[in-house]
């Protein structure tokens, strides 16, 4: 076991994956000598040389179709998109494309790429760096969504997202990056992707919840505790397809749900648990499924983030309404 | 423009003249011939409800088949709508050929067959070869990817990326734009005031040319000459082949008389690919009426035969979908796949 950011698990899950398979390949805009904007593929070029791990012109549509083709070659390709916010320029390679090879095809061809891209806010960056725009994805047929919130989860689950033959956006949240350390085992492990994680057990409430908004939800559960309520956290980890199992287990213990993300309300994956919920379990509820989000404004300024992303405050509130409803 | 025939079929580049044995020369022949007769049919089927999705390509056999004619079995095929000769001629059998007109999966379950389904997003096509080509580079294959588009094609952003993308990585590409003159009603100077489309090479670095696309043994000779430089390391290289559709754009109720004159059409037909490259052969005494009707009743006979395979194809259910959709299903559609079970099994 070593202690590690969520990016250093991140650098270590592609290091073991270019080693296990010489099909993977890592490509993107200055992920070759420079190792990232992130630093998330440091050392990788020089550790599996040029051919492994390298840049491309800085052309996220051409990078999308890049993947494909390689991909039809049997090559096991892991882009990266510098910032999801980007995404807009590919979204036909990876929407209109890559989701739809194996349908297409008629069951013939696939396509096992793994678009690695940062997102999220709360670190000041500029204009359409921060965007929350897993909804879009979530809704495309043949697509898995994957949203780490721990390093150990982080180097699981992208092992695992490579290792699939259906193409995963594998999103990585920016404030989550190098805020702590976590424990993350040596060589290589995996976590079955559509699972979902109890970060904390309890028996009033439960918290369905992604990204950095987990550890926002963990910060209130524990203000929570002192006044007496006690709340489950339900970390997705993956966002399409939702592990609808452990939302329902949860549910028929506590009777209550908020669903918690940092996108825009009309954004996001919260709807589509809230219906989950209240066409599986509505007999089980106590009160309605109620959401913490954004408002839905463009993604703020970079000085208004405070005031407009989702807080524990916003959470601990919701919580509250939904325990006297 | 580079040509090698010109309309009357008399050769105009000697030096230029590829090196095809008598036998290649009558198998391109046939080859246009059928395809002539596959897009009257195919034309026909369609008005009777039988086929559906349908790109005509009367006039564009040399384009599309003297480049085709030019690759070779590990040569990765990416068409754009208008291509489904090439990827017949790569293997494709009629009837899924058909299939896929008609709209039914099994149309685009390639078999054995170096290529990709029609793509339907003009551009795609292009930053997918570029991937292709790397890919067949890497591997250190001696082949290649070749993907088609049109004139209108040549706007969007993907046809630059691609050829740029191939270009930086010298991978092994040919890029082809089947330039007839209009993208549905605009014409040609409505997409771009440069002089050339094959000039639009010059932005990505690379070589073009462009050819006459009524001549197929220019299309021919530029296409091969395209795939030795790929082969050997060169990079990728851009074809503008100046071509004409007889037709509409597809059969989905355009009317070309509301863009296109007579007179243009007449002027085309004298340019037809089939006239000049029959008045060639004939010249050598490698073509009479009598061969070329019996690529016409093959021709017939096979269409007919496929369409009617393509009618007793079984019917798509969606658990076919479903099962279609990944390797391994993920728990929403386990619960789809179930209901749709119980539903087709009623």
């Amino acid at each position: 076991m070593a202690q590690m950011t969520m990016i250093q698990a991140i650098t270590d899950a592609l290091r073991v994956e270019l080693k296990n398979d010489e099909n993977v390949l890592v490509f993107g805009e200055d992920v070759g000598q420079n190792g990232g904007v992130f630093r998330a593929t440091e050392g990788l070029q020089k550790e599996f040389g040029e051919d492994r791990v390298f840049d491309t012109p800085l052309a996220e549509s051409g990078i999308g179709g890049l993947a494909i083709g390689l991909a039809l070659q049997g090559y096991r390709p892991v882009p990266e998109i510098q910032f999801f916010g980007f995404v807009y320029e590919v979204i036909d390679s990876i929407s209109g494309q890559m989701a739809r090879m194996r349908h297409r095809s008629g069951g013939t061809q696939n396509a096992p790429i793994t678009v690695r891209s940062p997102f999220g806010g709360g670190v000041h960056t500029p204009e359409l760096h921060a965007d929350s725009l897993e909804g879009l994805m979530a809704q495309q047929p043949g697509l898995k969504v994957v949203i780490p919130s721990t390093p150990y989860d982080a180097k699981g689950l992208l092992i695992s997202a490579i290792r699939d033959n259906d193409p995963v956006i594998y999103l990585e949240h920016m404030k989550l990056y190098r805020s702590f350390r976590g424990e993350v085992p040596e060589g290589e492990y995996t976590i079955e992707l559509g699972k979902a994680d109890v970060k904390r057990e309890g028996k009033d409430v439960t918290i369905v919840t992604y990204g950095a908004m987990v550890h926002a939800s963990l910060k209130a559960a524990e203000e929570l505790e002192k006044t007496g309520v006690d709340v489950e956290v339900i970390d997705l980890r993956t966002v399409s397809p939702i592990d609808i199992d452990t939302i329902l287990a949860s549910v028929q213990k506590t009777n209550r749900v908020v669903v918690v993300q940092e996108a825009q309300r009309q954004a996001g994956i919260a709807a589509n648990i809230a219906a989950e919920i209240q066409e599986r379990a509505i007999l089980d509820l106590e009160a309605p499924v109620l959401r913490v989000t954004a408002p839905d404004t463009v993604y703020p300024f970079s000085e208004a983030e405070e005031v407009w992303l989702p807080n524990y405050n916003d959470i601990i509130e919701k919580v509250n309404t939904v325990m006297n409803f | 423009m580079f040509q090698i025939l010109n309309e009357d079929g008399k050769v105009v580049a000697k030096d230029d003249m590829p090196a095809l044995s008598d036998e290649e020369l009558k198998e391109l022949m046939r080859r246009m011939v059928y395809t002539r007769i596959l897009d009257q049919r195919s034309i026909a089927l369609n008005r009777q409800g039988r086929l559906g999705f349908y790109a005509p390509t009367a006039g564009q056999e040399a384009s599309q088949l003297g480049s085709h004619f030019a690759l070779e079995k590990e040569d990765f095929i990416l068409p754009g709508y208008r291509d489904v000769p090439q990827l017949i001629w790569h293997g494709l059998p009629l009837y899924q050929a058909f299939l896929f007109s008609k709209g039914h999966f099994h149309g685009n379950q390639m078999p054995e067959v170096n290529a990709l389904p029609p793509q339907i997003i003009i551009g795609a096509q292009y930053v997918q070869a570029a991937g292709v080509g790397l890919g067949l580079k890497m591997r250190g294959k001696k082949a290649v990817a070749i993907t088609y588009t049109g004139d209108g094609g040549t706007s969007q952003g993907d046809f630059y990326e691609g050829m740029n993308f191939a270009g930086a990585y010298a991978a092994n590409n040919i890029f082809i734009v089947q330039n007839n003159g209009f993208a549905i009603s605009v014409p040609r100077d409505k997409q771009t005031a440069a002089k050339t489309l094959a000039q639009k090479a010059i932005a990505a670095g690379i070589e073009g040319i462009q050819v006459d696309g009524m001549d197929v043994l220019a299309v021919y000779a530029a296409t091969k000459y395209a795939r030795e430089r790929a082969i050997e390391g060169k990079g990728p290289m851009l074809i503008e082949t100046i071509t004409y559709r007889y037709g509409p754009h597809t059969m989905a109720g355009d009317d070309p008389t509301r863009y296109r004159s007579a007179d243009l059409d007449t002027e085309w037909e004298k340019k037809d690919p089939l006239v000049r490259f029959r008045k060639f052969l004939e010249g050598k005494k490698l073509w009479s009426e009598e061969e070329e009707n019996k690529v016409i009743e093959q021709a017939k006979e096979d269409i007919k035969e496929a369409i009617k395979k393509a009618d007793q194809y079984p019917k798509q259910k969606v658990t076919d979908f479903i099962s279609n959709m990944f390797e391994t299903l993920p728990s929403n559609l386990v619960e789809q796949l179930e209901e749709y079970k119980a539903k087709e099994s009623k």
